[in-house]
């Protein structure tokens, strides 16, 4: 099938459009989280990592099926995304944003460090058994599901969540239950595009996962518009593109790209595209109110 | 039948003794008005009603279980709903949507049946939408579904309120100074409303309010804080030639 | 041996509690993490490092000049990119200006001085002392003294003087404040601009001592300080004071007596520790909700 596209497809904008379904995939788990749930996650590309070297050790030491490694991987991520969650989603405030740093920066240190992962040098020899096919495959499942439950009762509590907790659980909900479940789905869904990233890359290296990482995909969900399945994934082809259009000022790319975040939460801080949900479209579109002239 | 009964409830915050001794016994059906000056006492009361607090001493009793320690969540699925002093809506939802969460409580489909589409959820989506529809009605909301909730007057914001503390479908309905910020004629609509409230879903309502010619038209009974104690209970009749009353809150003109 | 390591510890602890405090105080008030904060502390190193070189002129004015810079680069800082954001937009919004300031500024500084490391010229004798068997060296006492210097300062303005009062009651309620009269927005450029000048003597003096400097130094000793004034009670002035020291030492004994290669996270497992078993900090207050 890969073949078959390829034809069509410039090898450049191949690989482009194979790491925008990546990093949808990563993006949409963050907004889970923190788009939709409202739990500052600012260390995402810990499940990410998470998932890159065990789904990789997996395939490369245990010579797992590429299927179940990718399974397996995404599921330790989500097992330290429960663990990390449930004493600290009880709380209030900022708390998760701080302990997701932290959480990042030792899985981070933690891999420099882990002989079987190549430590510093990396960890190379991944099979490339990631293929274009696969992602998007992938992403149209996840985009699925995603829309599925925003709209579902869980969905809506979970924005409820962000919105207001208090009046949240006065409405019978278990806010820890499902700030807890939010964050864990979206650890999963890291620790799934971390291995499909391991395995398109073939080689990966702690660098690959640090704090600017979490940023990177911070942005995503927040450039696109907060909570929103459309703007995630708007936001998503942008960041990916951006940095690759700005290769021709590339020692410059940083300089403007730290300016554009300042400039951009000045003047649309609520993203791109707001709090546009799909279903808000369909709904809006299929109740035109004509406006009465005033008279 | 008591629906409610605070036995003894003191609450201690620090130093601070916010309740002292109360003791209340809400019957069905019945609406309750609980009154005096700020600070008496009165949203301490309401938050351990809903779970908010736990209560330093004494006991929550609702249809015969024990409430002390349960939290907020449970409490609100047990049957007991409220709106907040300070409007506590969810902002960037709908106003559908609004009423859609205050049901959560009362409906089951998990995350996984909601996901995949399960038969279950869908049934159940539907009697939610369903259920919200008629709410919005009651509350004369209903053409303004799809609006922001934050878009809304203040006046239809408190209405919503009460809508989505309906959805929980609830035996006891808390509301706390609904009336604060309207104007007369939205006061008379609301006291219609809260009446019509209780006459279609048979429930109890107990109401914290510092207009005196909503309290003394709805209430029943009313009983009066100060400085977390209750110092009077009675019908409205009573309650307004009451000595310890009006020293400390009503004035002698009332 | 031990007290050897614990000086460094305090030695490296109070270049943290310096920069931690910046972010403490800051986040009292207005409730943001500051990301930029560690480049304003790289900045600082470099403007030390920069008087020194190209003029020569004796560390401790160095030192007042960094100082100096530092605090209008916060303020500008502060003026340009959150005060556009304060009230109307989202706590995640200004979170994210400040990481765009952080991006910015580390690259700027890359871009000015390319990603070698620098070193710092020679500006004092050192000299080592002998206290029993403990070797200290002139150089740590002088941090010390200076940091404590400094900490005491700092604790004196917010006690005895009226901006410190602002601050303080900026910290409780900034709504309060300001229709009690307080110039909110100068009580916040004031916050921004002593945390920015203590961020800046930290860096100086880390610069010496580790006799190093490099544009993305900001990054891993921002998030460290972060974690101390967490450690602290994010929010509490001393308790920044006391988180940064704290971890300092811990984090030098950690590497003495356990293993060198996890340094840096011990400072993250510390972190997390503290917010799943104690939230609020070492002395942090709990903050309920009014309902």
């Amino acid at each position: 099938m890969d073949a078959i596209i390829s034809q069509y497809i410039d090898a450049y904008y191949f690989r482009i459009l194979i790491l925008i379904g990546i990093n949808i995939i990563l993006a949409l788990g963050l907004n889970l989280t923190t788009g939709v749930t409202g739990q500052l996650s600012m260390g995402h590309a810990g499940f990410m990592s998470l998932g890159a070297y065990t789904s990789a050790i997996l395939t490369v030491h245990f010579a797992l099926p590429f299927f179940l490694a990718l399974l397996g991987g995404a599921c330790l991520a989500a097992l330290f995304g429960f663990l990390l969650g449930l004493p600290t989603l009880r709380l209030e405030g900022d708390y998760l944003a701080m302990v997701t740093i932290g959480f990042a920066e030792i899985v981070r240190v933690f891999f420099l460090n882990f002989e079987p992962g190549g430590k510093a040098v990396g960890f190379s020899g991944i099979p490339q058994e990631t293929t274009f096919t696969l992602v998007w495959v992938l992403v149209i499942i996840v985009v699925y599901l995603n829309y599925k439950l925003l709209n579902s009762r869980t969905g809506r509590a979970l924005y409820a969540i962000r919105e207001n907790e208090i009046a949240a659980e006065a409405s019978g909900v278990n806010t820890t239950q499902l700030k807890v479940l939010a964050f864990t789905a979206g650890a999963f869904l890291g620790g799934l595009g971390g291995g499909l990233f391991a395995h398109y890359m073939y080689f990966i290296e702690p660098g690959n996962f640090g704090f600017m990482k979490s940023i990177e995909l911070l942005n995503m969900v927040v450039l696109g518009g907060m909570g929103s399945i459309p703007g995630t994934i708007l936001g998503t082809v942008i960041l990916t593109i951006a940095p690759e259009m700005l290769r021709i000022v590339q020692d410059y790319r940083l300089l403007f790209y730290g300016a554009l975040l300042v400039i951009l939460m000045i003047f649309r801080p609520n993203g791109l595209l707001g709090d546009v949900r799909i279903y808000d479209i369909k709904k809006r579109f299929s109740r035109k109110e004509v406006k009465s002239c005033q008279s | 039948m008591s629906v409610l009964t605070l036995e003894c409830i003191s609450q201690e915050f620090g130093g601070l003794r916010a309740l002292d001794s109360v003791y209340l016994s809400i019957e069905e059906k019945e609406i309750f008005g609980i009154i005096g000056p700020n600070g008496a006492g009165k949203t301490t009361l309401f938050n351990i009603i809903t779970g908010i607090y736990v209560p330093t001493e004494g006991n929550l009793i609702f249809n015969g279980q024990r409430l002390n320690d349960l939290p907020a969540y449970e409490i609100a699925r047990l049957g007991i709903a409220r709106t907040f002093q300070n409007i506590r809506l969810f902002n960037k939802l709908s106003v559908l949507d609004n009423v859609r969460v205050g049901s959560y409580g009362v409906s089951h489909s998990g995350f996984m049946a909601g996901m995949l589409g399960l038969p279950s959820s869908r049934r159940e989506e539907r009697k939610t939408l369903a259920n919200a529809l008629q709410l919005l009605e009651l509350v004369d909301l209903a053409d303004k579904r799809y609006e922001y909730a934050d878009n809304l007057a203040y006046g239809e914001q408190r209405r919503l309120e009460i809508a989505r503390a309906l959805a929980l479908d609830p035996k006891l309905l808390l509301l706390d100074e609904p009336a604060a910020g309207m104007n007369s004629t939205e006061k008379e609509e609301l006291m219609l409303l809260i009446r019509k409230i209780r006459e279609q879903r048979q429930l109890s309502i107990i109401l914290v309010e510092h207009d005196m010619n909503v309290v003394m038209n709805i209430c029943e009974r009313i009983a009066v804080l100060d400085y977390g104690r209750k110092i009077a209970q009675g019908t409205p009749e009573e309650i307004k030639n009451d000595d310890a009353v009006i020293q400390s809150y009503l004035g002698a003109g009332a | 041996m031990f007290f050897e390591q614990l000086i460094n510890g305090l030695t490296l602890g109070s270049t943290y509690a310096l920069i931690a405090l910046g972010y403490t105080m800051v986040y009292g008030i207005v409730q943001l993490i500051n990301f930029a904060h560690g480049e304003i502390y790289m900045f600082g190193a470099f403007a030390g490092l920069f008087l020194v070189a190209a003029f020569g002129v004796n560390i401790f004015w160095a030192l007042l000049g960094a100082m100096a810079f530092c605090m209008l680069l916060g303020v500008l800082v502060e003026r340009i990119a959150y005060r556009p954001l304060r009230g109307k937009s989202t706590r995640l919004s200004a979170l994210i200006s400040a990481i765009g300031v952080s991006i910015f500024l580390s690259t700027l500084m890359a871009l000015l001085r390319g990603t070698n490391t620098t070193r710092y010229p020679q500006v004092m004798n050192e000299k080592t002392f002998h206290l029993g068997s403990v070797e200290v060296s002139s150089l740590q006492i002088i941090i010390l003294l200076v940091s404590a210097f400094l900490m005491v300062g700092l604790q004196l303005m917010i006690q005895k003087t009226r901006i410190g009062k602002a601050m303080r009651a900026c910290s409780q309620d900034i709504d309060a404040s300001s229709l009690m009269g307080i110039n909110v927005n100068r009580v916040i450029s004031y916050t921004f601009a002593i945390g920015s000048a203590l961020a800046a003597a930290g860096g100086v003096m880390v610069g010496i001592y580790y006799n190093a400097v490099w544009p993305y130094m900001g990054t891993m000793a921002g998030l460290k300080a972060f974690a101390a004034a967490v450690l602290g009670g994010i929010g509490s002035v001393p308790g920044a004071m006391v988180g940064g020291l704290t971890l300092g030492v811990l984090e030098i004994m950690g590497v003495a007596y356990l293993s060198s290669s996890y340094k840096d996270a011990i400072a993250f497992a510390i972190l997390i520790l503290v917010l799943i078993v104690r939230p609020q900090g070492l002395m942090g207050k709990k903050i309920s909700k009014k309902v």
